[in-house]
């Protein structure tokens, strides 16, 4: 016999509040514009957004806890899930937080550099492509993303033909990178980016001066510098509020203090000058891979730091020396144990600061990590942001966030 | 007999531990003569520190828990307007206390400082949210996933869990496998307690293979046709010819010799 689900049948999204005459409109967490599984909680009053309730937690997997139970090698692959869009950022800055906490950064090779910093800028491409695809998907320029999603295809190509994952990499080891580039690989990244410039041109051809762009993004989600200040965002969100403030160039890290690049900035505070800058960004991001590849030749054969405590010896080393051997076998099944202490490094990954926290007691288990998720405060800013403007706003706003909902739950 | 476990830190041990070893430290450098030099000065003025040190180019003050808003509003009027990260760390099986940290940030001076602070398992903190908005969610997952109660919190609510959940998940007291009522959350939640028996555990198991349920599953080794009753007899496949496998029955005159000589 069929049973009752104690699920009654209502209307989920719709709840009339006859007093005060506001409906509740709930937004989520299935919607196509959501950008994952973001629920709004939004009290309308006709078609103004009175107060707006983000409701998150949809996808906590519980990652921080997974880090405290892991070896720290285990969890690399791990944090590909967070940032899926760019998951070498997220590599990037827990293996950074680590080697930092080992006191190892200056060892890594310079070649590992490179590769990285090349890695991490082409994952920026990824990003902002995919950024502006989904965000002129929502707002309703269709033509945009299948022309985005064929640039960023080939910057996927890349990076499968790199390290044989299209989205979820793992290409960053703590220590350096594990493989060298394919012969031919620079190449292949010299044609993609000669023709990246041409394809962000018709990009800003179909938008920039477009009339129903320009009327849906500017003066919409005008975030003021206090208030971004305020809610700790970072990024293009804090930038695009007129604060000059840019990881890669304030704290630098790898290899950005030796590279020649800007950093935009805009005070429109609203979508529109957010817009601009991902544009700039990916331009500049081509600017700096340009100069990576140059820098490439100069470097020598290593790839992985040379700390045989922490770090596995090379794999001539563990076939040959016996002792390279009986060091890795316990880094394998034991771990590293990094010194006590704690760090909290911070990274400018495609959607702000993604900094790691990390608690050692000498255990191959971290103590305790803190993943800093960008995201995670562009999406409460919704809560400050969103009220007074038309619902029709609402998936323009949370388009220019760029949030992305592995990182916020994680 | 099974070997007694800790139940306030289920955290994962290493299984060997050399009884001799020293974990070496993270270097933490003397302010005097740092950048920090006058900002530590400023505080140590007006509030009780009680250990102050650099750890990797970043200052770390302990604080008192009580003064936690006076001096993060001290830190913030000397530039330190960014609390990028805020949260604690479970420290209740070795000294029954959490730790507190707020991870500030002065953009103008290039410059983070951690705040730290201890406050026993049954105490509550203070809330910075007056000073940054973004403390707002922080201390909210704060007090989801350890319990830590946040005084004058405008809307003290758990973020990530929900809300009827039972137990706060990044103490280190709470189980990695997941409780019963975290097993059957679902079900109970939906249809009631009472139908755990019908629909059953939860399979997980990529690989699982039921032998009962013929509708989803072939039987590996002895198939039966689709839906068909679980209890029913398989059919039986006739037993091949040990000389000839394959072939249901071998006749060399019906056969045919193909060339030899492949």
């Amino acid at each position: 016999m069929q049973q009752r689900n104690r699920l009654e049948p209502y209307f989920e999204n719709l709840v009339f509040e006859r007093e005060d005459n506001k409906m509740v409109v709930n937004f989520g967490p299935q919607h196509p514009s959501a950008h994952g599984q973001l629920r709004l909680i939004l009290e309308m009053d006709g078609e103004q957004i009175a107060k707006a309730v983000p409701d998150i937690g949809y996808l906590h997997r519980g990652m921080e806890k997974m880090g405290e139970n892991m070896i720290y090698n285990e969890f690399l692959p791990t944090t590909d899930r967070m940032d899926y869009i760019a998951a070498t950022a997220n590599n990037y800055a827990f293996a950074l937080a680590v080697e930092r906490l080992l006191g190892i950064e200056d060892k890594v090779p310079r070649r590992a550099k490179v590769i990285r910093t090349i890695l991490l800028e082409l994952n920026r491409i990824i990003s902002h492509l995919f950024w502006l695809a989904t965000h002129a998907l929502d707002v309703g320029a269709m033509s945009v993303f299948l022309y985005c999603f064929r640039e960023r295809e080939y910057a996927m190509d890349l990076m499968e033909e790199y390290c044989g994952a299209r989205l979820t990499h793992s290409a960053v080891r703590i220590g350096g990178v594990p493989l060298d580039l394919p012969d031919g690989w620079l190449e292949h990244l010299n044609w993609f980016l000669n023709n990246l410039p041409e394809q962000i041109k018709l990009y800003e051809g179909l938008l920039t001066e477009n009339r129903i762009w320009r009327m849906r993004l500017e003066e919409v989600g005008v975030v003021p510098p206090e208030m971004a200040k305020s809610w700790a965002c970072s990024g293009i969100m804090l930038r695009g509020s007129g604060i000059e403030y840019d990881i890669r160039k304030e704290e630098p890290y790898e290899l950005y203090d030796e590279l020649d690049f800007d950093i935009p900035v805009s005070d429109r505070c609203d979508s529109y000058g957010r817009y601009l800058l991902y544009m700039e960004e990916m331009r500049q991001s081509i600017r700096i891979i340009r100069q990576l590849i140059a820098m490439y030749k100069d470097t020598g054969p290593e790839l992985m730091a040379h700390a045989p405590e922490y770090i596995s010896a090379p794999k001539e080393d563990i076939m040959t020396q016996n002792y390279s051997l009986m060091e890795h076998f316990v880094l394998v099944t034991q771990g590293m144990r990094p010194p006590v202490g704690e760090v909290y490094v911070p990274t400018e990954s495609p959607k702000g600061e993604l900094g790691f926290f990390i608690r050692s007691e000498g255990e191959p288990y971290a103590y305790r990590m803190k993943i800093r998720a960008p995201s995670f405060w562009h999406t409460g800013i919704l809560q400050d942001l969103l009220p007074g403007h038309y619902l029709a706003d609402v998936v323009t706003i949370i388009g220019s966030t760029n949030i992305v909902f592995g990182e916020i739950d994680r | 007999m099974r070997p007694y476990r800790p139940k306030d830190n289920v955290q994962k041990k290493s299984y060997y531990t050399d009884r001799f070893w020293v974990a070496p430290r993270v270097p933490e450098e003397p302010v005097e003569d740092g950048i920090f030099k006058e900002d530590l000065a400023s505080i140590k003025k007006a509030f009780k520190i009680k250990r102050a040190y650099i750890q990797r180019g970043q200052l770390v003050i302990i604080i008192e828990a009580k003064d936690n808003v006076d001096v993060l509003r001290h830190l913030k009027e000397r530039g330190y307007d960014v609390l990028s990260e805020m949260s604690a760390i479970d420290y209740l099986a070795k000294d029954g206390e959490f730790e507190i940290f707020y991870q500030l940030l002065a953009m103008s001076k290039r410059r983070r400082i951690r705040v730290k602070c201890r406050i026993k398992e049954n105490e509550a903190i203070e809330s910075v949210e007056c000073l940054f908005r973004s403390a707002d969610w922080s201390e909210r997952e704060m007090y989801d996933m350890f319990g830590i109660k946040v005084n004058n919190h405008p809307y003290l609510k758990r973020i990530l869990m929900p809300e009827d959940w039972v137990g706060h998940p990044l103490r280190k007291s709470y189980p990695l496998h997941g409780d019963e009522a975290a097993q059957w959350y679902e079900v109970d939640k939906i249809f009631g307690k009472e139908y755990r028996d019908i629909i059953g555990p939860e399979q997980r198991d990529p690989a699982y293979v039921s032998t009962k349920d013929t509708c989803n599953f072939a039987r590996i080794t002895h198939p039966v046709p689709k839906c068909a009753d679980p209890n029913s007899e398989p059919e039986r496949i006739e037993v091949f010819n040990d000389d000839a496998p394959l072939v249901e029955t071998f006749d060399l005159k019906k056969s045919k010799i193909v060339d030899k000589t492949r």
